[in-house]
């Protein structure tokens, strides 16, 4: 039996940074929000305080912030000639859950993509012809959005988190220690760059020696106390190397906890119900109109909430699932190539080279998540591709998130896995090596993509969501291109040895990589090529919104966050300014 | 668009910003009521704890809510003797951890650092029952890239592949079980798992429980010794990682210096509870 509820202006499905941006933004127009979050409560003082913050094994390994998988996985498969099986516990990434979601275990690398990424197709096909952009089946897509257009709301969430860095592009003017590749900021970072550790300062001096371009990686862990405009005090971080994987018990990872909560949840018109897992969105009979969402509860009560507005800021893939599920959208057919739902997933291509000294001392254990000097001279177009056969790129970053021990000690090429030889080069080479990371882009292809999945079924019978997915070539040829990259600047520090990582063979759900999936819900110009407007607004059903990175059409070379965050506060923007005016479609398809 | 009245009567629940000295009375009331309100009586839950699905549903309004006592402290081992090994499979479990990572000058051997008794309280608990496993059917092989596929929890796993294993060495070693064999031996059927080159009955894949073990080998000897294993923190202090510090400010810009701080773990180091003579 279903109980209807009094209906709500808005009501947000998940409660990540999305859900609190979204949230913060309605609630300051007047609305009457309801956040609905499958997982807990979470905040600083209960879950994550520094007295038992630093557990690699019970937050890593064991999961204890993540989606609980037994109830509800996805299934996988590298390509529609498999049968697709079930993530049976979490491996290449690491799912969010609760409130706060992802933005508490993030490591707080806050990117703005370039001005080329937004125009994927547009930009690569008119340098390097119409290939570059169909070859190996890719299908790239511009966003139907631009850097310009986004620019303010990039500035509101550095704002709004207080980001540490060095701004490389001041309203068009190169400015020295930042990115001289980024798109022109029209403000410097909220607060200065984080004081940079031993081995990001050797990778910084290494690269600028080869002719690079080294600067700090823009970062949610503060170099400094901040308060944001919300009036959310933030500290300054600690350097205690449990960023990634962990909640911050510190105060000084930007996160909804440490920067919009405070204030949403004081706000008489915003209500948050946990343990509560919105089923489908309902939609009135000429599947034009959202009438609000159906959710269970933690003791299997079944709820109808009306709303006026339906917004989806649950995690990609649990947004996706939700428009196949409530059937908004046609979805994607990669034989045809029709439909749009589902379409261009697509993730990052990651790879590493670990760098052994003898005589440096690197303390790893100092570390924070975004704790690193970076390169960009090879992401995205700010290299000439001519001849390489492949587009985008990547960020090299000479980069310490921390030295956990469980995971992150490294042992040179043809070192065993266990027995003494492999103990005493841990012993050997744990202060004295780290890893630079090679952050790649990820291009859409017409094979990647989800669906539900014909056998599996969570604990509520509905079909799970099936990913289909592998490295196409042009990620592969990419990656080989950009660990040869980081190799160069490895060989210029001088160190003892090195050992590459590459990016070899299919993607595998094993290893951890990274939780950057994209696409699915992807956003474009017109609504035969994408789910959603510019906006975020359904093409289908005006009154839904999809946030997060399921908009992308293609994975670019950076973290995603940023981005996400600016796509929802543009979403935001124009809601308050016209949809709330006058409810229909803002973009005329 | 219309905007929907106030929800429901919660309004006393929020936080007057003028009347401070009542805001934690009212935070537990507030706590208190929606409790009430979700029908679980009595105070409001504290978070889930590891491995348990579905806490009760709140309902927040008006603050952020807070409640005293309810920090989400770690689930440390308790107790010693094995709760899940059965002798004959801590046999093998000491044996087989014991050519993981043996003991020399350098730094503690797994058994030393108390890997197997790590290892049976993980079992034995969560971790063991595969609380964070989905193990829903069907099950057929699948490819390596589609990663564990079986319908057993670990603890299942390891009991299943320990019988297995012994299964192995007895048909090929005239009867024996791992823990009996030469050391040489034993290192060559670790080998034959890791590879796959040994094939195990009993529905388990001989190169699955490898990783299996290997990894909650690691786990037990580099976590916090809260969780049994990493006694003394030796294993820590054989890498120097100097543990559970949160604050490294004053190292930053020290490059190549060592950081002299002493090991720490959750409940601290041996020089805090020794008594001054």
């Amino acid at each position: 039996m279903t109980t209807t509820l009094k209906p709500v202006d808005a009501v947000l499905v998940g409660f990540g940074w999305t859900g609190a941006i979204m949230g913060q933004e309605l609630c300051e127009a007047g609305l009457n929000v309801l956040a609905l979050e499958r997982g807990p409560w979470r905040d600083t003082a209960t879950d994550f305080a520094t007295g038992f913050a630093q557990d690699e094994l019970r937050y890593m390994w064991r999961h204890h912030l993540f989606q609980n998988v037994s109830d509800d996985t996805l299934t996988i498969r590298n390509n529609t000639n498999q049968e697709a099986l079930p993530m049976r516990h979490l491996g290449a990434f690491l799912l969010g859950t609760g409130v706060g979601s992802g933005g508490v275990h993030w490591n707080g690398q806050i990117w703005r993509f370039l001005p080329s990424d937004f125009k994927t197709k547009s930009h690569n096909q008119q340098r390097y012809g119409k290939g570059s952009v169909s070859d190996y089946d890719l299908t790239v897509q511009d966003w139907g959005t631009t850097y310009e257009e986004l620019e303010p709301y990039y500035d509101q969430f550095d704002k709004l988190c207080g980001t540490s860095g060095k701004a490389g592009n001041l309203n068009g003017e190169i400015q020295p220690g930042g990115n001289p590749f980024e798109g022109p900021r029209s403000n410097e970072y909220p607060t200065p760059p984080m004081i940079q550790t031993y081995a990001p300062t050797l990778f910084g001096k290494a690269a600028a020696e080869l002719g690079r371009h080294p600067f700090p990686h823009p970062t949610g862990n503060l170099s400094q106390p901040y308060t944001n405009p919300l009036g959310a005090q933030l500290g300054a971080c600690t350097y205690c190397g449990f960023c990634e994987k962990f909640g911050c018990g510190n105060y000084s990872k930007a996160s909804p906890q440490t920067t919009i909560l405070p204030s949403l949840m004081s706000k008489g018109n915003f209500t948050l119900k946990t343990e509560c897992e919105v089923l489908r969105v309902e939609l009135t009979p000429d599947r034009k109109h959202a009438t609000g969402v159906t959710y269970v509860n933690s003791a299997g009560e079944e709820f109808f909430q009306p709303a006026e507005m339906v917004i989806l800021s649950a995690y990609v893939l649990q947004n996706v699932r939700l428009l196949l599920l409530s059937g908004i959208g046609k979805p994607y057919d990669p034989k045809t190539g029709e439909g749009v739902v589902g379409k261009n997933y697509a993730y990052q291509t990651m790879s590493s080279v670990n760098v052994f000294f003898d005589d440096k001392i690197l303390n790893p254990f100092i570390g924070a998540g975004a704790l690193a000097t970076v390169i960009d001279d090879f992401n995205g177009d700010n290299f000439d591709h001519s001849g390489l056969g492949f587009i985008g790129g990547a960020y090299i970053a000479g980069m310490v998130t921390g030295g956990r021990p469980i995971e992150m000690i490294y042992t040179p090429e043809g070192t065993p896995t266990w027995g003494l030889e492999w103990k005493h080069a841990a012993a050997k080479n744990y202060l004295r090596s780290f890893a630079i990371s090679v952050h790649g882009s990820c291009m859409s292809h017409r094979g990647n993509y989800l669906d539900l999945d014909p056998t599996y079924r969570d604990i509520h019978g509905r079909p799970m969501l099936r990913m289909t997915f592998d490295f196409t070539e042009n990620e592969h040829k990419m990656s080989d291109y950009l660990t040869d990259r980081a190799a160069e600047v490895a060989r210029a520090m001088n160190p003892r040895e090195i050992k590459l990582n590459r990016r070899a063979g299919s993607f595998s759900i094993k290893p951890y990589q990274t939780t950057h999936n994209t696409g699915g819900a992807i956003m474009g110009d017109n609504p035969t090529n994408s789910a959603v407007n510019k906006y975020l607004q359904s093409w289908d059903v005006s009154n839904v919104f999809s946030m997060g990175a399921g908009a992308f059409p293609q994975n670019a070379g950076y973290n995603p966050t940023g981005t996400v965050a600016a796509l929802a506060y543009q979403a935001a923007h124009e809601i308050k300014a016209r949809y709330l005016k006058n409810p229909g479609p803002l973009v005329q398809a | 668009m219309p905007l929907t009245d106030d929800l429901d009567a919660q309004a006393d629940a929020r936080q007057s910003a003028d009347d401070k000295h009542t805001a934690d009375l009212d935070r537990r009331r507030f706590l208190l009521k929606s409790a009430a309100m979700a029908g679980i009586g009595g105070i409001a839950a504290a978070a889930t704890h590891d491995g348990e699905l579905g806490g009760p549903t709140q309902t927040f309004r008006g603050a952020v809510p807070w409640q005293e006592g309810t920090a989400d402290a770690p689930p440390g081992a308790s107790g010693s003797g094995y709760a899940f090994f059965a002798p004959a499979e801590a046999a093998f479990v000491e044996a087989a951890v014991a050519r993981l990572i043996p003991q020399d000058p350098v730094g503690p051997g797994a058994v030393e650092a108390g890997v197997p008794f790590f290892l049976d309280r993980q079992l034995a608990g969560p971790f063991g029952r595969g609380d964070h496993y989905f193990l829903g059917g069907p099950w057929p092989k699948g490819t390596p890239e589609q990663g564990y596929q079986s319908r057993f929890a670990p603890a299942q796993y390891y009991r299943a592949a320990i019988a297995a294993i012994d299964k192995y060495v007895g048909a090929n070693f005239d009867g024996a079980t791992l823990s009996k064999l030469a050391l040489e031996d034993q290192v060559k059927v670790l080998k034959g798992l890791e590879s796959g080159e040994i094939k195990l009955d009993e529905g388990v894949d001989s190169k699955t429980f490898f990783e299996m073990l290997l990894q909650n080998t690691k786990e037990g000897y580099f976590s916090d010794p809260i969780y049994g294993g990493n006694k003394d923190m030796a294993a820590w202090k054989m890498i120097g990682f100097p543990g559970a510090h949160y604050d490294y400010k004053e190292w930053v810009s020290r490059h190549g210096e060592g950081v002299p701080y002493p090991t720490v773990g959750f409940k601290g180091r041996p020089g805090w509870t020794e008594t001054s003579s």
